[in-house]
């Protein structure tokens, strides 16, 4: 067993748990935040993407003892002060979602996929950059539909503010 | 319509809680002193079990108990079965072999389970289940369908000599084979109609929970149906008494078909949690899903169409071998014959039609209804015919559509259905308009040019939905009633729930429910609550699958809301001292016509609770409930064309354009519409392009068992889609609906493959078109 400290959504957690504890299941079951999904347990699915230290990673390919110390953000962190993200709020607006499983993993996803392409990106490489996360509900046009949006939403804010 | 009425583009009520990781599903509920259940499954696709023994597993760290099939059928549990009776054409009815729970004595296909370990943490329990000694004396295997059916194969089951369950037609043989023999024409195509995996993105999960203190059992789960799953586990399964067992499907994350039925490992949780005292939870990983979900379609066909000397189709005359896997799952008996061979007619008006249909037991997952459920695997034979004749003919795939289509309604086809409503032409013109379909001759000529094979193809597919008239499926051989409960409760201070048997996983039901209370009495959907999924508050329902939740779920909301809308009425005209005739409601009033007189909605619904001032005689409360029973199917239809470029060095298929243009009648939330419409393409594609279940012949191992196997569409296979519709009201519900869901899994493959088929020049091909099979048969055309 470990006992591992990191901070969360802003917050400092603590907990202990096997060694072999994947850092999903340590979201999940020992935080209780459970909007991040396992939906493949081999990588693919992306639904249980989180952001660690600012970066996209699959929370089923790590553990969670490598996580140690580090800063997680997950679905949950998302929305600020009640209001929705833009990401969040271009894939309501967008119909992005149906079941609503792989959202989580998907805007997290998409989130860093603007910040590394900003408005720059175009439908071509949004559909490669999902590469790693699946739908079966969408057909995933609205789901391109909403990052494009998102994506120049928050390009023109960012312009906006510089 | 009001800005959230019926017709409007409402953005979803539910997606707030989706977008920020509050969506509740089965496996995010915890309750306290909860474990987790690992089952021990069979490695094996056909063994006898000579002994299980489980004395190391229980020695383990945290493991609390090992049960196996030996108790489980020492407690009563019952077998599963298939809910719907057919008769083989001899009169015999259909060989339903035994399916335990857990096996006892056999096990039929990898994956089959065996034995359940109940431990503290689920890594415990699956080191646990591989301490499990199962004994196994090897079987051999059969899992090609054909092969099955031959003396000297394997047999699964004693009830089914040479693996056969029934073997059923429907139409008249005598009339097709005579149109046939006398044709100027005679078109024959074989028909491979590919086993896929559903793959909901949420695998499946139960949590039993019994409560020794008053002898009951609540049971969350996947389920697009919790009232069905109530019912066959209370009736068949001897789990509990009904009133006994609360079953409760919360967020379900997509379903698609393989979440209807009702598997073994929801009935052994609650078993489980019984004899261990302890809440048990299990959840299924992916490969489990791929080995133990339901699988769909898995048709092999031959198709004879004749026509006569103006290319009108005089019959058409097929014969199916439907593999039903290891175990007859819940619908899987109808799949292949009532949702199959009555969609054989198409939009074509076809004067003869005779349907051979045989199901067949092999050493693989059980086959049931998957996106369509037996109208993908009509439309794909039905049009990949259509397709072929025009070729053999001469004549353009869309002049011979048009010459044969359907023009007046009703019409009576000859395999049983009668379809209400359609313009099968409108849609056709729709789309080859929205795909410039005679700009395409230049398109291939450019493409030519950069070295590529451009092709196109179209499919014109109808389907019947809003399932289903209950007499009718009745006397079909179904076991339930497939009407629809809704019950309206209008609170004291006027806001409203909805409480319905419809089921949402997916299909947005919280906002477009709700639309239908606004526009009917101009509140705003957010104070209506759409409730569903639990069977302690919805008293009785039919769930959600064949595209039925509008046409059926939603005429039943329609239905209770007449009821509340005339009471209402008399409450108002009571206050106001009016006519309750010359009361209309509008914008959150009930106004007298030609007046200044209103009263507010929420002042309307305190006085039915307030009792003080009511019409005499009038009960307080203003709730109403209703049953809707719809009186015929819908049958939505619509034309899709595809756009291919093949690489004729890679063999890959790009899909360059895909249009939908649909007929689904009156449309509630066309946002919604369109992103079923999508959904489903992305289904379709998949299935012509990319997805196939593989087993090994001889050992009947699933090759295709994680998603580095089984090949799911990606967003960079799928292009973006152009939709559109153009409706005929359905005359036979309320709201004039017809069905969204399952059309764009229906249309799609033939339209795909007809293009590639188009683009190489060469008919022979199967589903997945994979670059492979695209490039030896683009290359054995050359």
């Amino acid at each position: 067993m470990a006992k591992i400290t990191m901070t969360v959504n802003g917050r400092q957690v603590s907990g202990t748990c096997d060694d072999r504890t994947l850092l999903v299941h340590f979201i999940r079951e020992n935080l209780g935040l459970t909007g991040t999904h396992v939906g493949c347990d081999t990588s693919q699915c992306g639904a249980c993407v989180i952001h660690m230290d600012g970066l996209s990673v699959k929370s089923c390919s790590i553990l969670a003892v490598q996580a140690a110390g580090s800063s997680i953000t997950t679905i949950e962190g998302l929305a600020k002060d009640g209001e929705l993200h833009p990401v969040q709020a271009a894939f309501k607006a967008h119909h992005g979602l149906q079941c609503g499983f792989c959202t989580p993993g998907m805007v997290m996803t998409a989130v860093d996929m603007i910040a590394r392409h900003g408005s720059g990106l175009d439908e071509a490489t949004v559909r490669y950059e999902l590469e790693g996360n699946i739908c079966r509900c969408t057909g995933y046009h609205n789901i391109v539909k909403a990052i494009l949006a998102a994506a120049a939403e928050m390009g023109g804010a960012r312009q906006a503010a510089e | 319509m009001g800005v959230e009425g019926i017709g409007a583009r409402v953005a979803r009520k539910e997606d707030k809680r989706f977008l920020t990781g509050k969506g509740r599903y089965t496996d995010d509920m915890s309750v306290p002193g909860m474990k987790y259940a690992i089952f021990v499954r069979s490695p094996h696709a056909h063994a006898k079990i000579r002994s299980i023994d489980a004395t190391a597993a229980k020695e383990m760290p945290g493991v609390i108990d090992v049960l196996d099939g030996r108790q489980l059928t020492a407690d009563g549990i019952g077998n599963l079965i298939c809910g719907w009776m057919i008769h083989s054409k001899d009169g015999s009815p259909m060989k339903m072999g035994a399916w335990r729970p857990l096996a006892d004595q056999t096990v039929r296909y990898v994956g089959d389970a065996v034995a359940v370990v109940v431990a503290d943490s689920v890594d415990e329990a699956r080191d646990a289940a591989e301490a499990v000694v199962v004994d196994y004396e090897l079987l051999p295997v059969v899992t090609d369908p054909v092969k099955a059916m031959a003396d000297g194969q394997p047999q699964l089951h004693p009830e089914a000599p040479n693996n056969l369950i029934f073997d059923w037609q429907l139409g008249d043989a005598a009339a097709t084979d005579a149109a046939i023999a006398a044709a100027a024409h005679v078109t024959e195509v074989k028909i491979f109609n590919n086993r896929l995996s559903p793959n909901p993105m949420e695998p499946r999960a139960a949590l039993g929970i019994y409560d020794s203190g008053d002898d009951h059992y609540t049971c969350y789960t996947t389920s697009q149906n919790p009232h069905l799953a109530r019912l066959v586990m209370s009736a068949f399964y001897n789990v509990a008494p009904e009133n006994k067992l609360r079953v409760i499907a919360p967020d379900v994350g997509g379903g698609f078909g393989s979440k209807i039925y009702i598997y073994p490992e929801e009935i052994v949780c609650l078993w489980a949690s019984k004899r261990t005292g302890v809440p048990v939870k299990w959840t299924c990983d992916r490969t489990e899903a791929f080995l133990t979900d339901a699988h769909g379609r898995d048709h092999i066909s031959t198709a004879k169409m004749a026509f006569d000397s103006s290319n009108r189709i005089t019959a058409l005359k097929v014969d199916t071998i439907a593999n039903l896997g290891a175990y007859m799952s819940l619908f899987s008996s109808c799949v292949p014959t009532y949702l199959y061979a009555t969609l054989l007619s198409g939009q074509y008006d076809i004067p003869a039609i005779h349907a051979n249909v045989r199901t067949v037991y092999t050493n693989t997952a059980p086959v049931d209804a998957y996106r369509g459920a037996g109208r993908p695997e009509a439309t794909y034979l039905l049009e990949r015919t259509m397709e072929t004749a025009a070729r053999e003919l001469g004549i353009s795939p869309a002049e011979l559509r048009r010459i044969n289509f359907i023009r007046s309604f009703p019409h009576q086809t000859p395999v049983i259905m009668n379809y209400d409503a359609g313009d099968y032409e409108a849609s056709l013109n729709a789309a080859m308009g929205a795909a410039d379909w005679n700009g395409f001759a230049d398109r291939k000529a450019e493409a030519e040019r950069r070295g590529m094979k451009r092709g196109i193809g179209m499919s014109c597919y109808i389907e019947a939905c809003g399932l289903a008239p209950s007499s009718a499926v009745g006397s079909l051989g179904a076991g339930v009633g497939l009407w629809e409960s809704a019950e309206v409760r209008v609170n004291a201070v006027g806001t409203i729930e909805v409480m319905t048997g419809s089921h949402s996983h997916g299909q947005g039901h919280e906002t477009t429910f709700a639309q239908l209370v606004a526009d009917r009495f101009g509140v705003p959907i957010d104070s209506v609550n759409i409730v569903h999924g639990d069977t302690d508050k919805v008293q009785m329902g039919m769930g959600t699958y064949g595209s039925r939740s509008g046409a059926v779920g939603m005429s039943a909301v329609v239905k209770a809301l007449d009821k509340v809308e005339a009471k209402a009425k008399k409450i108002a005209a009571h206050l106001m001292e009016a006519d309750e005739s010359d009361i209309v409601i509008e914008n959150g009033e009930l106004k007298v016509a030609g007046t200044d007189k209103s009263v507010p909605w929420f002042q309307m619904a305190l006085a039915a609770y307030t009792a003080h001032n009511l019409p005499s005689g009038m009960e307080p409360g203003l709730k109403e409930g209703a049953f809707y029973d719809p009186s015929n199917f819908t049958f939505p239809a619509g034309c899709y064309i595809c756009e291919v470029e093949v690489d004729p060095d890679t063999g890959r298929t790009e899909i360059v354009q895909f249009v939908a243009a649909d007929d689904f009648g009156n449309i509630i939330n066309p946002m919604i519409v369109e992103g079923q419409v999508h959904g489903g393409l992305a289904q379709g594609i998949g299935q012509a392009l990319l997805e196939g279940v593989h087993y090994d012949p001889d050992s009947g191992q699933l090759l295709t068992a994680s998603y580095m196997d089984y090949a799911m569409p990606r967003a960079d296979d799928l292009p973006s889609f152009k939709v559109s519709t153009s409706n005929t009201p359905c005359p036979n519900n309320p709201l004039g609906v017809k069905g969204c869901g399952e059309a764009g899994a229906i249309g799609s493959p033939p339209a795909l493959i007809n293009a590639i088929t188009d683009a190489i020049g060469n008919n022979t091909l199967t589903m997945p078109a994979t670059p492979e099979k695209v490039w030896a048969a683009a290359h054995a055309a050359n």
